[in-house]
């Protein structure tokens, strides 16, 4: 009786912990997210929309320029990732089943998946900004593509070896050619899952700051000139947060509100869009 | 096996399919083991034996399946036409536009029902509207399905239940018009009503295809087959008229199968 | 219907009428494999490029200083010297202090939601822990700047210097003003960050327990406790490792939540309530303004430690993985 009572303090002790665990754990991240929204909503207004961003010390504003220009840039990354990743992830389910080649490029997109993301903003720099004599819309979008291709690859390959081999031998058996086998009947069968994965992609790039810094850079104006450096929310929020003025820490809380939320949202979005078509 | 070699002389004049000194590997594992038969014109052939016998291996070396998987291997002849589609210059799509098959479990595309039949029609043939909607019809008319189906063929190919799936990949097979229709275990995933219904179909296929079906269901076998292949462990053991060889089976080992002995 | 069938639908056409048609799949196919194949050159080349175009550009910095740049811990602009020790150590030993708290705080969380849990609070409260992980670092890095540093300075750390400040060796980990930015404070915020990360792959790896196993344990009278001890973790072991390894990975090259609450100090922070830098707070930093020349080439060079050190890093958690699932397989 002994032996199992200590047992059973010891159980109680471990599940308590994990318990305060948990608490702690949520507790931290409702309040970050508490003060986020009760700064964040504070921030929004009709002039934040509507407004560019205002001159250092000046009162009101908002960030037209920058919603603008991370609508712009991260609709570019889309556009470009989109494909590369669905082909490249094709090709590492289709043909790359025992290759040196695709294990290697497997490999370079796992890592890819978690490199620093700064980093890469250094190489964007090195390869377009010095090259091409100055920051630009184009470089961010360059830079934002780097990390969303490998994670398109990843889910691409990942759902197409879901696809049961029977219903691929059955496109074979008509006599299709490969690339219509695996455009429309493989890929097709899994399009939820593979949009889901775009979906998340765009949710981790709408956030990414580092990558932008060096790249995109930020301009105070509003611009659609991809060829220009180019506004956008991360780096004004960064910009703004870091400085002495109120007004500008004001409209930094706002922006971050605004891409949290367009992040959850987006990231519920993929969610349901998986669960629904795969539900039956 | 002078069982195996007098059967298949005694169809060869009327053969849609002939197998001769077929062997298949997989790796290095041998999975079948000098295969010779015939598949005939306009009947139906059923493939019987026990699981792991190679009987779905070798329909899959009719339509060069196998080829999807680096490693598996096919070495001898199967003549169609008089050409061997073992011959690596053979090409497999074409082979497998003429050589059509239904699987286990229904494996409707991820299209629409009207989709699925012309997804397969659309790869060899120009067609206009018309002759499309036209073939369609056709082609689900085969399969038993059109008055099914009839009111909804915008609506997805998995909206089907899972017998109106099977008749409809049925009716994609033969909607490409092939001469050799290969049916893998096609009822095995289906209830008795569904399964009664694709019996009945391939007794009326029968008449314009060649067909050659897997099954594990003796019975089934028994009721629509008219040459019965009993396979184990990769060999061909017997081959002849199913009434004969159900009744009256010249080697013992079949017998024993199927008086259920063993298996 | 009749007339259909009659029609002559049922003419069989020669297999050759059918050749030009194979010959259009054959180019198309070949052409699919060469599309699909230059793209996945292309991911294989972007990482090549990054090595390779960091190297370029880090070379004058290793020139200048040689492999001395890795140890040397002076930072100076105007004297045109750099080294890397000062903000390696930040980079590792903020990462380390965000594992040791959100290590153990991810498995507690982990735990609860795989066995302790209403079964109807699962999702939610799981659905909620993945959409954390997804909220962007730079959220962390302002709540970081705004509210927990300043909170931290003002009622955290002076309780801890009061408690362990005259304390030999443990005092000189707390020593110094409390100003909130500090090593600390960015090593909680990292852990923060990491927390519904490395949690959310921890609660998918134990749900690949099979049912079975567990039940088997509690079928000879074994507490949840005991379960998780002894057959859930062991059982799972590998995939938790790389799951806290990819953490470590994410928390080695985050930018954003570090920035804003490691105090931006250029030198090597004996206690943890000192200010001090990161690889990448430096880069965010300093890089915008360098000139060209041996400073932004130092950045460079700091861009390839970084990058070196999570390549490592995320080299060896798959290693593991790998090896682990092979020996699984035999």
């Amino acid at each position: 009786m002994n032996v199992y009572g200590r047992r059973l303090l010891i159980n109680r002790l471990g599940i308590g912990v994990s318990m305060i665990a948990m608490a702690f754990g949520l507790a931290a991240l409702m309040w970050i997210l508490w003060t986020l929204f009760s700064r964040g909503f504070a921030a929004l207004s009709w002039d934040f929309f509507t407004h560019d961003t205002p001159a250092p010390g000046s009162a009101a504003g908002g960030l037209r320029n920058a919603i603008v220009g991370s609508l712009l840039i991260v609709g570019l990354t889309t556009g470009v990732s989109t494909p590369i990743g669905i082909l490249a992830g094709i090709y590492l389910a289709e043909f790359g089943d025992t290759s040196k080649f695709a294990a290697s490029t497997r490999f370079v997109t796992d890592i890819m998946l978690s490199a620093p993301s700064i980093v890469i903003g250094l190489f964007v720099y090195a390869l377009m900004v010095v090259t091409l004599g100055g920051f630009s819309g184009w470089a961010g979008s360059v830079a934002l593509s780097l990390i969303a291709i490998p994670v398109v690859v990843r889910t691409t390959e990942n759902m197409l070896r879901l696809v049961p081999a029977s219903l691929r031998e059955a496109a074979f058996a008509v006599g299709a050619p490969r690339w219509q086998v695996s455009l429309k009947v493989s890929l097709r069968s899994v399009r939820a899952g593979v949009v889901t994965g775009i979906l998340l992609a765009i949710a981790r790039v709408t956030g990414e700051t580092a990558p932008l810094l060096f790249t995109a850079l930020n301009n105070q104006f509003f611009s659609t000139d991809m060829s220009q450096p180019m506004g956008n929310l991360p780096v004004v929020i960064f910009q703004f947060a870091m400085s002495p003025y109120d007004n500008w820490v004001h409209l930094a809380w706002g922006g971050a509100l605004l891409i949290a939320l367009l992040v959850l949202a987006i990231n519920v979005g993929a969610r349901l869009l998986f669960r629904q078509t795969n539900t039956p | 096996m002078p069982a195996t070699s007098r059967s298949a002389a005694q169809i060869g004049e009327h053969a849609a399919l002939q197998v001769r000194n077929l062997d298949f590997y997989y790796g290095h594992f041998k999975g079948l083991n000098a295969v010779n038969l015939d598949i005939a014109r306009h009947r139906v052939t059923a493939f019987i034996g026990p699981s792991g016998c190679g009987k779905s291996t070798l329909l899959r070396t009719f339509n060069r399946m196998y080829d999807l998987y680096p490693g598996q291997r096919a070495e001898g002849e199967i003549l169609f036409r008089g050409m061997n589609l073992l011959d690596k210059k053979q090409d497999v799509n074409l082979v497998r536009a003429k050589i059509g098959m239904v699987f286990q479990k229904p494996t409707p595309f991820p299209m629409t029902i009207y989709d699925n039949i012309a997804f397969g029609v659309r790869l060899y043939e120009r067609f206009s509207k018309s002759e499309m909607d036209d073939r369609v019809e056709w082609a689900l008319r085969k399969a038993a399905l059109w008055e099914e189906v009839k009111d909804k063929l915008s609506q997805s190919g998995l909206s089907l239940s899972g017998g109106q799936q099977q008749r409809l990949c049925i009716a994609r097979a033969v909607a490409v018009k092939p001469e050799i229709v290969l049916l893998d275990e096609p009822t095995s995933a289906l209830d008795p009503i569904s399964t009664a219904k694709v019996e009945e179909l391939i007794n009326e296929l029968k008449s314009e295809y060649s067909i050659a079906i897997v099954t594990h269901n003796m019975q089934q076998a028994g009721r629509i087959s008219d040459y019965t292949a009993f396979m184990y462990l990769g060999e061909l053991i017997e081959f002849g008229p199913t009434s004969q060889l159900f009744v009256k089976p010249t080697v013992k080992h079949t017998e024993d199968y199927i008086t259920g002995r063993f298996g | 219907m009749s007339t259909l069938e009659m029609s002559g639908m049922a003419v069989r056409r020669p297999l050759d009428v059918q050749a030009p048609q194979i010959d259009v799949f054959k180019r198309q196919d070949r052409l699919f494999h060469r599309l699909t194949l230059l793209f996945a050159v292309l991911v294989l080349a972007a990482l090549a490029g990054i090595l390779i175009s960091l190297t370029i550009e880090a070379l004058p910095t290793f020139r200048a200083f040689g492999a001395a740049f890795l140890w040397s811990d002076v930072w100076s602009v105007p004297d045109d010297r750099f080294g890397a020790l000062i903000s390696i150590y930040g980079t590792i030993s903020t990462s380390l202090i965000a594992l040791l708290i959100g290590v153990p705080v991810s498995f507690g969380i982990a735990l609860f939601l795989t066995e302790s849990c209403p079964v109807w609070l699962r999702r939610p409260l799981g659905t909620a822990i993945e959409l954390l992980a997804g909220i962007p670092s730079i959220i962390y890095g302002i709540w970081g700047l705004f509210i927990f540093a300043p909170l931290f300075a003002s009622h955290v750390q002076p309780w801890l210097q009061s408690l362990f400040g005259d304390l030999p060796l443990i005092g000189g980990l707390v020593a110094g003003p409390p100003i909130g930015v500090s090593i600390l404070a960015a090593g909680i915020v990292l852990a923060l960050m990491v927390i519904p990360f490395i949690a959310s792959v921890m609660r998918d790896v134990f749900e690949t327990v099979p049912p079975v196993l567990k039940e088997s344990a509690y079928g000879v009278g074994c507490t949840t406790w005991e379960v998780v001890w002894n057959i859930v973790l062991p059982y799972t072991r590998v995939g938790v490792i790389g799951g806290i390894m990819l953490g470590l990975g994410r928390a080695l090259g985050e930018t954003m939540a570090v920035t804003f609450v490691i105090g931006n100090a250029n030198r090597i922070a004996t206690s943890l309530f000192s200010p001090g830098n990161s690889i990448a707070s430096v880069l965010a930093n300093e890089f915008g303004e360098a000139d060209p020349g041996l400073h932004t080439s130092s950045l460079f060079a700091l861009g390839l430690v970084l990058f070196v050190i999570t390549f490592l890093v995320l080299g060896l958690s798959r290693w593991l993985v790998q090896r682990a699932n092979a020996r699984q397989g035999n």
